[in-house]
């Protein structure tokens, strides 16, 4: 079975919430709608104060190249726009609406019909994909219009789709994929018409018997999508990764899936795609998983984005006493959340409660050069080193190193049995080196 | 046998002398010349090698002195006023009088005023909890309390309260180098000039948030308010980004300021106890 060659760990799957069918969770009282919900520049708001606005309305527009549309996740009033701390832990411009109702925009088909036509070219079908906002649903949130389009003097020659879900607890695209197999595929045979290749490699990690199932069993009515089960290790949905177990292509450093010639989308984004595109829906909700050990009702949500985390930990049986640590996003590169008042986001694949016992971090011992980390480093590098740079600023040696190829998948932290909080150092030496790069592109057109 | 030991002292001898004649050449061709004066003021300065000059360390600064045509904009803040006096005397210069410096903590928000909202156990670096979130407190701008600054200063003038969670500057060991100002990722720490009797008088927070959230996060944080820039009479304060800054080369010490900031962000080290007059009244009255 395949899977890609270098590092990577097998943490605990828990994956309590597999079984768990998707529950629709009702639009809240009011909902904060923050305008950087992707990768690139925040949007711009274009409603008022007091604007009474439909579910599924456009508020903020795509502002710059990379960047994403938002739309209303409620009908109801425009409170307020103001700023707000969303789950990245900083301040965000958001826009605060109090619902009233739900009375969704016309051009939205909603009903259960599944539509399998496609009737736009791939132009009008990269233009749909911007207009509503579709931004990869793995995590990344980078938009996907953006991906769509392959640059002049490229080829793809192939469309992989992230069905992997290798972090540990979450399920919201195992249960997709279970749940809305069908409307899935129909949307991957829509990416493949958008890039205009003709075969498209679906991967699911074998731990997902189910899905890799019923996909093959419908994937024999759709042209050139065949799926492909992998062996299960962490990180495989990290692109890189699953190109190389998917198709044994290296993508270089710096380099993106494009340049040899794939391009990964994840399966929920597939299937936002396929709602977009067939059903003129734009991205304005998501399926999260809500999990955690001393959790009572843990599930899997269809969510508004802006509820606040509270109202899905309420709908999941409510704050377990014993909670010490929620985070957003799965446990390997989630992030903890300071406050349950944060809104749900498109890029909230999952919220996680810890209890008290396991949030903890190790006590912190100095590196005893076993160079676990260097063996689970799925992308070569050597991250007791960049700890160390990073630690005591040498940062142009940490660009030599190559710490911008860093994933920060964390499998280095995870595996240390000195506890040393290496991928913490990473991200600042990453941060800083980045940014460091950036001034230097400044000064030089400056002086050009 | 003899003839033996003497033929070996000969040809090294000789030996010796012609390396001796050759070194002397190559010595005399690949000669450096440096000013002797480099020596000299590099003698006088206080060999910290800290870096508060702007320079690498005391050997660069003491160069730099001797190639400098003015003082101007060379000072070393650790040999200070005398050091640079010295130096002057040596190169035939003038030091210009510059004011010695010290450093204050722009942040008041210990636990009491600046409630923890969450708890941040991940690595004790201020840089990487700055680089990650918001931080323990509802306060963006203010200290994050894992002491970068404290590791930063070679001068052992700073240390940690546990008490306040935030690091205290001892006075009399503060040499305004700037090592910490560097090393705060929140630009917390600035050099101010330095007042008769350790006296400090500043606004104590840089909370650039409008009044209502500021306070909400830290009750003494600076809501911009612009009571203290009205009750001025010197012209020290000014107001930018809803935070008061005081000029500490025009502010007086009236602490006019102090008894009219409604939050008590602007914070006095080193007075006396001022008695209020209602109180000093009321004394003479009972007595």
């Amino acid at each position: 079975m395949k899977t890609f060659p270098s590092g990577g760990i097998h943490p605990p799957e828990n994956k309590l919430t597999a079984e768990m069918a998707i529950a629709s969770l009702p639009a809240p009282e009011s909902v904060t709608i923050p305008v950087s919900q992707h990768i690139g520049a925040p949007a711009t708001i274009i409603v008022n104060k007091g604007d009474y606005v439909k579910t599924g309305q456009i508020i903020a527009t795509s502002k710059g190249f990379v960047s994403s549309n938002i739309h209303s996740s409620v009908s109801g009033k425009v409170n307020k726009t103001d700023t707000v701390i969303d789950t990245t832990g900083y301040k965000q411009t958001a826009v605060f609406i109090d619902v009233e109702g739900d009375e969704w925009i016309e051009t939205i088909d909603r009903s259960d019909e599944i539509v399998s036509e496609i009737k736009l070219s791939s132009d009008e079908i990269i233009e749909k994909c911007l207009e509503s906002g579709i931004v990869g649903l793995g995590g990344a949130t980078f938009p996907s219009h953006i991906k769509l389009k392959v640059p002049a003097g490229k080829k793809c020659d192939f469309l992989i789709i992230n069905g992997v879900e290798c972090e540990p607890f979450l399920t919201s695209d195992y249960r997709l994929m279970v749940e809305k197999g069908e409307e899935i595929l129909i949307g991957v045979t829509i990416l493949m018409k958008a890039l205009g290749v003709d075969k498209a490699m679906f991967g699911i990690e074998n731990n997902k018997p189910a899905a890799i199932k019923h996909l093959t069993e419908l994937s024999k009515k759709f042209k050139g999508i065949s799926i492909h089960a992998l062996k299960v290790k962490y990180p495989q949905g990290a692109e890189k990764q699953l190109i190389k177990a998917l198709i044994n292509r290296e993508v270089p450093a710096g380099h993106l899936p494009v340049d040899v010639g794939a391009v990964v989308h994840n399966a929920g984004t597939a299937f936002a795609v396929y709602e977009a595109v067939q059903k003129n829906k734009p991205l304005f909700e998501r399926v999260v998983t809500i999990t955690g050990k001393t959790m009572t009702r843990p599930g899997n949500f269809l969510v508004r984005t802006g509820t606040p985390v509270r109202k899905l930990i309420e709908a999941a049986g409510g704050l377990p006493a014993d909670t010490g640590k929620i985070v957003n996003g799965g446990p390997m590169m989630g992030k903890a959340i300071n406050n349950i008042d944060v809104p749900v986001v498109k890029g909230t694949s999952g919220i996680i409660l810890f209890p008290a016992n396991e949030s903890e971090r190790a006590e912190i011992n100095p590196c005893i050069r076993c160079a676990r980390c260097i063996s689970v480093c799925a992308l070569k590098l050597e991250p007791f080193l960049l700890m160390t740079l990073s630690e005591k600023n040498m940062f142009e040696r940490a660009e030599q190193e190559g710490i911008t190829n860093c994933m920060e998948c964390g499998s280095c932290s995870y595996s240390c049995p000195a506890g040393r909080p290496i991928l913490d150092y990473v991200r600042l030496g990453k941060a800083t080196v980045n940014r460091l790069a950036q001034e230097r592109k400044m000064q030089q057109t400056a002086t050009n | 046998m003899s003839s033996t030991i003497l033929i070996t002292i000969i040809s090294l001898s000789l030996l010796a002398l012609i390396s001796a004649v050759i070194l002397y050449f190559v010595a005399q061709k690949f000669k450096i010349s440096e000013d002797a004066r480099i020596d000299e003021v590099q003698a006088i300065l206080p060999a910290a090698n800290c870096g508060g000059c702007g320079f690498a360390g005391c050997r660069n600064f003491a160069e730099a002195l001797v190639q400098a045509e003015t003082f101007d904009g060379l000072n070393c803040p650790v040999g200070g006023a005398e050091a640079m006096g010295l130096a002057a005397k040596i190169l035939g210069k003038v030091a210009p009088f510059v004011d010695p410096l010290t450093a204050v903590l722009l942040c008041n928000g210990t636990p009491e005023f600046r409630p923890r909202t969450s708890i941040y156990n991940g690595a004790s670096d201020c840089r990487i909890s700055h680089n990650l979130y918001i931080g323990e407190t509802d306060c963006s701008y203010g200290c994050l309390g894992n002491g970068d600054c404290v590791r930063a200063c070679t001068f052992d003038a700073m240390y940690m309260n546990n008490a306040t969670e935030l690091p205290v500057i001892t006075d009399d060991k503060c040499v305004a180098c700037g090592a910490c100002v560097k090393a705060c990722p929140r630009n917390l720490i600035e050099l101010r000039k330095k007042a008769k009797k350790e006296r400090k008088l500043y606004v104590a927070c840089s909370n650039c948030d409008k009044g209502g959230p500021a306070k909400r996060a830290c009750s003494v944080a600076c809501t911009g308010c612009t009571k203290c820039l009205k009750v001025c009479e010197f012209g020290a304060i000014t107001i930018e980004n809803n935070l008061a800054y005081i000029d500490a080369t025009k502010c007086t010490f009236c602490r006019k300021c102090v008894s009219e900031c409604a939050t008590s962000s602007i914070i006095e080290i080193n007075f006396p106890s001022k008695k209020p007059k209602a109180e000093v009244l009321a004394e003479s009255v009972n007595g």
